[in-house]
């Protein structure tokens, strides 16, 4: 899957990489949002009337399909993402998001399109014939190169796999995995995050690859492997035959992976779809639906 | 050396004449020598440290405070290196001994135990010591039969010995055939066994002469011994990259770089002190 790969890669960025996307994120955060909590004030005021001043009021916004919305991901959607394949049922985490954004941009679910576009294919430089795709899609400063991402909608933290056999099975707690073998990539936050959340009495296992990784969970050699929480869904799911997930590690420090909506390079839409974003992250939305969707329908609660 | 002046006490003013040149001339090369030595390593300095780049190659290569941070867990790696490396060595001068020794044997009956020799090198030393590590480090504990072990340290030993004594046994057998067959011959009419002769006779005579690729071969083990880390045990080398993703920094890997060379300093200074005390000893006191 693509997208895994390209999250692997994020994960051994270097140090001038890490500055440039911090200060990019930082750029994109802010500089809209200073101009947008002006300007979308009287929205949420609910005064209608005084839209003029408002450039994200819906008739102004400059969608693809005029008075709708056209929103894509890849085919198939899967769990935890999505549900059904369906994504406009608005369940699973992205399809609840999709449709939070919807909504915060003053679209009816009525007004509101789905279309498929491969994950290579939407961020390919080149016209889009949608308004934004919601994919998984780590944001990187190459990606910003050929196409526009939204504020990040998701932080995407690390979690414990392991097999049905395995000791681990049953562990609810980081004190029980302490005690235990345990795995990860090299260089990765998911090695960082055993030694500052876990710290197991074992010295960890370092594998070149998750897949070096997943052959020696599935030997028995250790008990339990951490990838980031988005690999472990797939990997549970598509990879393991007996996979499961443990549970989600509290996040710690280092620098944070994030997923972002993207949209054509330089969309008008770009502040607007941000700005939704930043008011579902700030009045609590996100944080309701990771909970809803990636913790307890996914089955990862967060391990103390 | 003062051995001329015992054997000739009274030296002609021309031998004299002679020396004293000789020692000027001497000291006059020492002096061009070390002031050219000197002359080339500034150069070379200056072009490293004059070079656009080397301030931040400084930075990210030689971090006196980084390598600090990171020596124990480096250390740490590297004792593992040399407790495999302990083992695996000893394991495969005995493997590749008894191969070269199965290979070099003689008459038809023991045509299959050649055979087998011969293909045991041929394979070992074709496959890539890499994919071997994998096959034998994921394959056999997939196979999940009791008392097989899981370790990737035991595994990995395991490769490493399987590849390195098919090298090493064809080293042997070079030397066993280089041997002078008139040695053995007057080995067995002297009444020696097949087996007396190849122990007292040809083998001393082999293992010194293939010492030095013996010693390339060790050499290259100290530090091959760092793949077990593919199967997940934490060596000098990982523990150096794993320092590398923590500090963004990459003194750690030249902290590692450093202890592998400290390693193998001794262990050739050894092995030339063993050739030459050997040499010594076969001439006997002889010139010639």
């Amino acid at each position: 899957m693509t997208p895994r790969s390209s999250r692997s890669a994020f994960a051994i960025s270097r140090p001038a990489f890490a500055i440039l996307l911090a200060a990019a994120l930082v750029a994109t955060a802010c500089a809209p949002e200073d101009d947008d909590t002006a300007s979308t004030k009287p929205t949420a005021s609910g005064s209608e009337s005084s839209a003029t001043a408002d450039p994200c009021a819906k008739e102004t916004l400059e969608t693809h399909t005029p008075g709708t919305l056209t929103i894509t991901t890849d085919k198939p959607a899967y769990p935890p993402w999505f549900e059904d394949d369906d994504p406009a049922n608005g369940k699973g985490y992205e399809g609840a998001v999709a449709a939070a954004v919807a909504e915060q941009l003053g679209f009816t679910p009525d007004e509101v399109t789905w279309t498929r576009t491969k994950f290579d294919a939407a961020i390919a430089p080149g016209p889009k014939d949608w308004d934004f795709d919601i994919n998984q899609f780590s944001i990187t400063e190459e990606r910003k190169q050929a196409v526009d991402f939204s504020s990040p909608y998701y932080d995407v933290t690390q979690a414990v796999i392991t097999t049905a056999g395995s000791k681990a099975a049953k562990a609810t707690s980081l004190a029980d995995l302490k005690g235990l073998k345990i795995g990860a990539q090299v260089g990765t936050t998911s090695y960082d995050s055993i030694i500052s959340t876990i710290d197991p009495d074992q010295k960890p296992a370092v594998y070149n690859s998750n897949d070096d990784a997943k052959q020696a969970l599935e030997n028995g050699q250790i008990d339990a492997l951490v990838v980031d929480l988005p690999t472990a869904f797939y990997i549970t799911a598509a990879e393991l035959a007996d996979g499961k997930i443990v549970g989600q590690l509290p996040s710690g420090s280092g620098e944070q992976e994030q997923f972002g909506l993207v949209l054509d390079k330089g969309s008008p839409l770009t502040e607007c779809v941000s700005a939704a974003v930043d008011e579902l992250r700030a009045d609590g939305t996100l944080e309701t639906l990771v909970d809803e969707w990636l913790s307890r329908a996914g089955g990862a609660p967060v391990l103390s | 050396m003062t051995a001329p002046a015992q054997v000739f006490p009274e030296l002609s003013p021309a031998q004299q004449e002679r020396l004293a040149y000789r020692r000027g001339q001497g000291r006059r090369s020492r002096l061009l020598a070390g002031t050219s030595t000197v002359v080339f390593l500034v150069m070379m300095g200056a072009v490293v440290v004059l070079s656009p780049g080397w301030d931040r190659v400084k930075e990210q290569f030689l971090d006196p405070q980084v390598a600090k941070e990171s020596f124990p867990a480096i250390l740490e790696g590297f004792w593992l290196n040399l407790r495999v490396l302990a083992v695996s060595a000893v394991l495969i001068v005995v493997v590749g001994l008894g191969i070269a020794a199965m290979r070099t044997l003689r008459g038809p009956v023991f045509a299959p135990l050649r055979v087998l020799a011969t293909v045991y090198t041929d394979v070992f030393r074709g496959f890539p010591l890499i994919v071997l590590l994998y096959i034998i480090g994921f394959g056999v504990p997939g196979l999940r039969l009791q008392g097989v072990p899981t370790s990737p340290v035991v595994l990995g030993g395991l490769a490493l010995v399987l590849t390195y004594s098919a090298y090493v046994a064809e080293v042997f057998r070079a030397g066993i055939e280089t041997v002078h067959p008139s040695q053995r011959m007057a080995a067995r009419s002297l009444g020696l066994t097949y087996g007396q002769s190849m122990r007292r006779v040809v083998l001393p005579q082999a293992v010194r002469r293939v010492t030095p690729p013996l010693l390339n071969d060790f050499v290259a083990l100290q530090k091959d011994v760092g793949l077990i880390s593919v199967l997940g045990a934490v060596d000098a080398v990982r523990a150096a990259q794993i320092e590398v993703a923590r500090t963004y920094d990459f003194t750690p890997y030249l902290v590692a770089g450093l202890l592998f060379v400290l390693l193998a300093v001794p262990t050739v200074r050894l092995a030339d002190w063993v050739n030459l005390r050997a040499a010594r000893r076969q001439q006997a006191g002889g010139v010639l």
